[in-house]
């Protein structure tokens, strides 16, 4: 049966993951507060009813141990789907990630592996407390054997999201929580994955190409409108998988329009930003019409609550960027 | 007053090889105590033989198991094929006795990745050797809970040294055992020393066996120089895991002979007396005095096994030494199940470099 009514990311979200245990009886789910509460953003909701105490299991608090049984569970060929409830709270497990997740398989030249998949809340912009807004993909980009995912909408969530937990090797999947609920789609929940490791083009245009990913496509998207009725045309491209990078797409882009924005609420300094300008500039830079520019957050910590929006790149700034890019060479 | 609250400590025979009470049903069986000798005798011998390596340049640094080879023999003999070691790095003698190859343990140390990627079918699900300190304790409470969620009655058996039992890993994975009755068994090799800091400074714990009482699951115990109680009180706790009873924590009180690894010099900070003192209580010569106590064992016996067993380790490190070069390409083979397009340049990139260095790329 088919859902055709619309719905926003986290209740995609949950529909990924029930079509997911459903399908494969080897996919489990846990974290905390994930069972009957269904997950502190309702992602897991009516899981534990459906699928029990022993494929859908509150953990204790601990989110060391989540990503190391995590690992263990993925060892065994089961594919676990852990849920960190915040970004802020995901480096606890950042040495299960680096020194194990990500490189169990080279370890072992493919003996063992480790399916898995980790979820959290990404982003800021929700007025949530300290610790609850982070953007820090780069750190887990860096890491060879990592996949990092980060949906833009409801439906790219559920492909993506399928797309994940049936990949052998082990994913982060960033959900941008300001999206979880802001926006609606109808998602057909057909149990159809999209592909990981491509980008997304969302909208296509000749004169400027903006790179972009997960909550701040929402400010991307909306700063190409404004720059079309100044007779800019913008290209828009939604990453979707940071790791590993489809450069080809940008590259194709910025071939055809010779110029470049990268957007993104991580802090500027070595951000994905600076990975995809290197790409650009390794491969195009003869053919660039202007410099490759960014729209970044801040290389401070990102405010609390009450002035975290000026922290978080906006409309208008990416529209200044995007006519100094079209000034860029011709100045 | 928790503190007061008695952990059982098990032996069976002293430093003389003298039984010190009445002695398990199993012990009748000669066989057994045979290959806990001969097993013994192999992981020491083995043992020198990879520090001699490295001492030559043959090998990498090399956690050496010396006076230790007690627990690891007992702990392999208990498993059975169906369970799964989730070991650290000072468990030669494990993956020995769970049949991993010689030359496999020597590819590893020599810096190969080969080395983990073993055939042997008793070690085929086994992790590979943990080196960040505990982690492999969440990684064993994974698997335990995969066969927890099949319904398989198999048991995850996780080793760590002193101290790992003060990292959180090993804390929290305690914990998760205790909520979730896992079938894991987890195995403590107190040697007393973590490199250069003696087991007083890492917990004011009466022993680490209390670690498991927080946890609410049984701790305890046992004179990790003697192989019978080793292997008697392990095989208790994993029967009872296997059987749904949940996990237990098993200290086996030891002592490091050498240094923590081929890098380190433990004369540094170790008082030669105590290590004099130590040697007194090593488990080989222990086992060797209670079996020729029982007639099993003479000198004669005894040289004989040397010599086989010193054959059986100079083919192995034959094997290893004409292992021909691994393809460089393989480190990005297996980072993903598909190489992403992406790294197809990467690859080249590195297979360039890699013949560059011609036939020396391993130095």
């Amino acid at each position: 049966m088919t859902e055709r009514k619309p719905v926003c990311m986290v209740e995609a979200i949950n529909l990924a993951l029930h079509r997911a245990m459903a399908d494969d009886p080897d996919v489990v789910v846990l974290g905390e507060d994930v069972g009957p509460n269904g997950g502190v953003f309702r992602a897991t909701v009516g899981l534990h009813e459906r699928f029990g105490f022993r494929r859908v299991m509150d953990t204790p608090l601990a989110e060391t141990l989540i990503t190391g049984i995590a690992v263990g569970m993925a060892a065994q060929g089961l594919k676990p789907v852990a849920e960190i409830q915040f970004m802020g709270f995901i480096y606890a497990g950042m040495e299960h990630l680096v020194s194990h997740a990500s490189r169990l398989r080279s370890r072992t030249r493919g003996r063992l592996s480790c399916p898995m998949v980790m979820r959290t809340p990404h982003g800021g912009g929700i007025h949530a407390p300290e610790h609850h807004g982070e953007s820090t993909e780069a750190l887990l980009a860096h890491v060879p054997g990592l996949r990092v995912v980060v949906p833009s909408s409801p439906r790219r969530a559920y492909g993506l999201l399928l797309a994940a937990i049936a990949d052998p090797d082990p994913v982060i999947f960033l959900e941008p929580s300001r999206l979880y609920r802001s926006v609606q789609q109808v998602v057909e929940d057909d149990g159809q994955a999209l592909p990981l490791d491509t980008c997304f083009t969302l909208r296509e245009g000749k004169d400027l190409t903006l790179v972009s990913w997960g909550a701040a496509l929402k400010e991307t998207l909306e700063a190409a409108s404004r720059l079309a009725e100044e007779g800019i045309d913008c290209e828009v491209i939604d990453v979707a998988t940071l790791k590993p990078l489809d450069g080809d797409t940008i590259l194709a882009s910025v071939g055809k329009t010779g110029r470049c924005i990268i957007v993104h609420e991580a802090a500027r300094s070595y951000g994905p930003g600076a990975e995809i300008a290197a790409l650009v500039q390794e491969q195009l830079f003869y053919s660039l019409h202007a410099p490759v520019q960014r729209v970044t957050g801040f290389d401070c910590v990102i405010p609390y609550a009450r002035q975290e929006m000026a922290y978080l790149p906006d409309v208008d700034s990416i529209c200044e960027a995007g006519r100094q890019t079209m000034r860029g060479n011709d100045q | 007053m928790p503190l007061s609250v008695p952990i059982s400590y098990t032996r069976y025979l002293d430093d003389h090889g003298q039984p010190s009470g009445e002695l398990p049903g199993w012990v009748d069986d000669p066989q057994l105590l045979l290959d806990f000798h001969r097993q013994m005798t192999l992981v020491r011998a083995f043992d020198q033989k990879c520090v001699a390596l490295q001492r030559t340049g043959q090998i990498g640094t090399y956690a050496s198991t010396l006076g230790q080879e007690a627990i690891g023999t007992a702990l392999g003999r208990a498993m059975t094929e169906a369970d799964v070691l989730i070991p650290y790095y000072r468990d030669t003698a494990t993956q020995l006795q769970r049949g991993v190859a010689m030359q496999d343990i020597l590819a590893y140390w020599g810096g190969d990745e080969r080395g983990s990627a073993w055939t042997a079918p008793g070690a085929l699900e086994d992790f590979p050797i943990c080196v960040p300190i505990a982690t492999q304790a969440c990684h064993a409470c994974g698997v335990a809970s995969a066969f927890r969620i099949r319904q398989q009655p198999r048991v995850a058996v996780t080793t760590c040294g002193d101290g790992a039992t003060s990292k959180g890993d090993f804390l929290e994975s305690l914990n998760l055992a205790g909520v979730w009755q896992l079938p894991v068994v987890f195995v403590v090799n107190n040697n007393q020393w973590a490199i250069s800091v003696p087991r007083s400074l890492q917990s004011a714990a009466p022993t680490l066996a209390h670690k498991a009482l927080a946890a609410g699951i049984p701790g305890e115990q046992v004179d990790g120089n003697d192989v019978l109680a080793v292997y008697d009180r392990i095989s208790i706790a994993i029967e009872r895991a296997r059987a749904g009873k949940g996990p237990t924590l098993v200290e086996c009180v030891t002592y490091r002979l050498g240094d923590h690894t081929t890098s380190d010099d433990a004369s540094r900070y170790r008082d030669a007396d105590e290590l004099s003192e130590a040697w007194k209580h090593e488990p080989i010569g222990r086992l060797q005095r209670f079996l020729h106590g029982q007639g099993l064992w003479d000198e004669e016996k005894e040289q004989q096994l040397q010599r086989d067993l010193g054959e059986r380790i100079n083919a192995a490190v034959e094997a290893f030494r004409s292992l021909p070069e691994a393809d460089p390409g393989a480190a990005f083979d297996h980072l993903f199940a598909e190489l992403p397009e992406r790294y197809r340049q990467q690859r080249d990139e590195l297979l360039i470099r890699a013949a560059a260095l011609g036939g020396s790329a391993h130095d």
